[in-house]
């Protein structure tokens, strides 16, 4: 009931071409979150699928009817923003039933409403209270309650977490994650978060200055990235880049995973040790080294090392990415 | 008022020093205005700055003011035509501020210039085809006339002030309205307006004062008696040669009372906009 499908849309902002291409299909039901760069175009393509900005060219369909000409309120879509954006002299109630009732439903079906999606998520004590009364928590629930009341084909989200601390964020985006089987709604999400694309995502859809890098499952764009920027865009520690040359390997560049090399009294490259970050579970190690400058290894559990100490550093042959001079991937 | 923690004794003391101090020259007119016009004429020359004392107490000033003359008919006529005014200043400058502010179209930019340059150059420049354009439209001595305008001259400095406020209204607030169905007209009314109110009480302090005062256009425009303001009217009692002293005084201090009332609506506004909670 809710795919959407991008064709070769594109966006200028006066002579500024900001989205520059872009092809996309979403599945009913699926999970889709787009992740790039501050200014990449994450937001702007995502008004463009709201119908808060124009497309300038190519075709935005959701459920297989064009949308282009459409204002947002008849595309069927709800949006939840980084500011929460409630509106601030209505209260929750009000806030959440709204668009209902602009829409023309009874009192009743908008009563209903409002109370099942104040129970999906656990908002019935703060129906009668003002935004300005909620923490920020509270607020950002009350935006997805918003957006759940009118069970819309297309659930939007642009970086929805971004304004809580970590332990609400985690919270909140369990409570997405829980909300997208429970609904079985498409959703489209906007995100910088790794962790939140990573944990949320059907598939990923990294945006590079305007264009697609790569379309994929999380695990495919971690194992199978198809250019530099998506190695290098998705993990962390970021990805390694060797110098291919140096190594006597073929392409440009060589890229290793940090949990893919190897510290030890052997090995192809020399270097000295820069840094030490412990983290309990793992450790991150820093290493200078010539041809290949910092290198990042990351070993799991705790190990010491001697600041300035030299090592050597092997990588396991069999997790090596080729690339060639553009950065794109040999196979 | 408490000293908190930031702010250091002497530094208040100081503050608090120039504000009084600045208080005390700008109210100072004023009070000269108030003392003499409930004092007798000999008074008011021979000694402009003493207080009414028994023998010097006299509100001559104001029974002649309010039995000669008309004017509660000319007090009406500055208040329909400043309340109007200004009331059509703030509903068009804030649209006008609003499609500024948040429409991308062609020449929007020169728009906002064209608007803004009003700020600059005085509409009385434009005096006497202005005069000419009201006796075509069959406006002289009219309030009508007044209205349009010291309309068109509040209208530049309010789009310009609003326009700014209105840039600062959060994007995805009005974008959430749109995705809700509502309204530009209900997202201007009811999302944007309540949050620029501080400024719009600046911009209605800054637009009403000089209507309420002006002198000019009443003269030109609609001098006849049943269409004088207060200022106009005040203008009876000075003459070529003999001036009334104690009504002029009288008429002034009278004049005050309705700006008074309205500057204090707006600034209660102006604070309770300041201090009703943030946006997010
Ligand atoms: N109204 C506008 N006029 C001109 N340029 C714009 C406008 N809106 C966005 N841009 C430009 O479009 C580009 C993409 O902006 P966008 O907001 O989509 O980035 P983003 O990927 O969402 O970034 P972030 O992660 O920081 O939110 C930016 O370079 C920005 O300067
Ligand atoms: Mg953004």
């Amino acid at each position: 009931m809710g795919s959407l499908t991008l064709s070769n849309v594109t966006k200028s902002f006066g002579k500024t071409e900001v989205i520059k291409g872009v092809d996309l299909e979403v599945q009913d039901g699926e999970f889709c979150v787009f992740v790039g760069p501050s200014g990449c175009g994450k937001s702007t393509l995502l008004r463009m699928i709201a119908g808060l900005e124009d497309v300038t060219s190519g075709d935005v369909m959701i459920d297989g009817k064009r949308v282009n000409l459409l204002p947002p309120s008849k595309r069927e879509i709800a949006m939840v923003f980084q500011s929460y954006a409630l509106y601030p002299h209505l209260n929750v109630r009000d806030n959440m039933g709204l668009a209902m009732k602009r829409a023309g439903a009874s009192k009743a079906e908008v009563t209903q409403a409002v109370t099942n999606s104040a129970q999906m998520l656990s908002l019935e004590t703060l129906l009668d209270r003002r935004p300005a009364e909620l923490s920020g928590g509270q607020r950002q629930r009350v935006a997805i309650g918003r957006a759940i009341v009118r069970r819309p084909k297309l659930f939007l989200f642009d970086e929805p977490l971004s304004n809580l601390d970590a332990a609400l964020r985690v919270a909140t985006r369990i409570e997405i994650a829980r909300l997208h089987y429970e609904l079985g709604a498409t959703m489209v999400y906007v995100t910088h978060d790794q962790v939140e694309a990573m944990t949320l995502a059907d598939r990923i859809v990294v945006l590079n200055a305007g264009k697609v890098a790569q379309v994929g499952r999380p695990m495919e764009l971690y194992n199978d990235p198809a250019n530099t920027f998506v190695a290098g865009f998705i993990g962390s520690p970021q990805m390694n880049f060797l110098k291919a040359g140096a190594l006597g390997l073929q392409g440009e560049t060589v890229g290793i995973r940090p949990e893919h090399l190897v510290i030890g009294d052997s090995g192809e490259i020399d270097g000295t040790i820069s840094h030490v970050e412990h983290l309990g579970g793992e450790t991150n190690v820093y290493v200078k080294t010539g041809p290949h400058g910092l290198l990042t290894v990351r070993l799991f559990g705790e190990h010491d090392f001697d600041i300035d100490a030299g090592v050597k550093i092997s990588p396991d042959p069999a997790r090596r990415f080729h690339f060639d001079a553009e950065g794109q991937r040999m196979r | 008022m408490s000293i908190s923690a930031r702010t250091s004794m002497p530094r208040t003391v100081a503050v608090h020093t120039a504000l009084i101090l600045y208080t005390l020259i700008a109210l100072f007119p004023v009070f000269v205005i108030l003392i003499n016009s409930m004092k007798s004429r000999k008074a008011i020359f021979r000694e402009p700055l003493a207080l009414p004392g028994p023998d010097t107490f006299d509100l001559v000033g104001f029974q002649t003011v309010l039995t000669q003359g008309n004017f509660p008919l000319y007090f009406g006529n500055s208040m329909i035509v400043t309340v109007v005014s200004l009331a059509l200043v703030l509903v068009f400058g804030a649209m006008a501020a609003f499609a500024l502010s948040e429409y991308r179209f062609r020449g929007n930019f020169l728009m906002g210039l064209y608007l803004a340059i009003g700020i600059m150059i005085p509409i009385r420049l434009g005096t006497v085809a202005i005069l000419k354009l009201m006796a075509a439209a069959h406006l002289t001595n009219t309030l009508t006339s007044l209205i349009l305008v010291y309309t068109a001259q509040g209208l530049p400095l309010a789009i310009f002030i609003l326009s700014e406020f209105m840039r600062t209204v959060s994007d995805d607030l009005k974008n959430a309205g749109r995705i809700d169905g509502l309204s530009e007209y209900w997202i201007f009314f009811t999302l944007v307006l309540p949050l620029v109110r501080p400024a719009m009480a600046t911009v209605a302090v800054f637009t009403m004062i000089p209507i309420w005062n002006d002198l000019w256009f009443p003269l030109i425009l609609a001098p006849s008696e049943s269409t004088k303001t207060v200022t106009l009217g005040a203008q009876t009692f000075i003459g070529q040669y003999v001036t009334n002293w104690n009504a002029v005084l009288a008429s002034l201090s009278l004049a005050i009372l309705p700006v008074l009332v309205l500057y204090m609506i707006f600034s209660r506004q102006l604070i309770r906009g300041i201090t009703s909670g943030a946006v997010k």
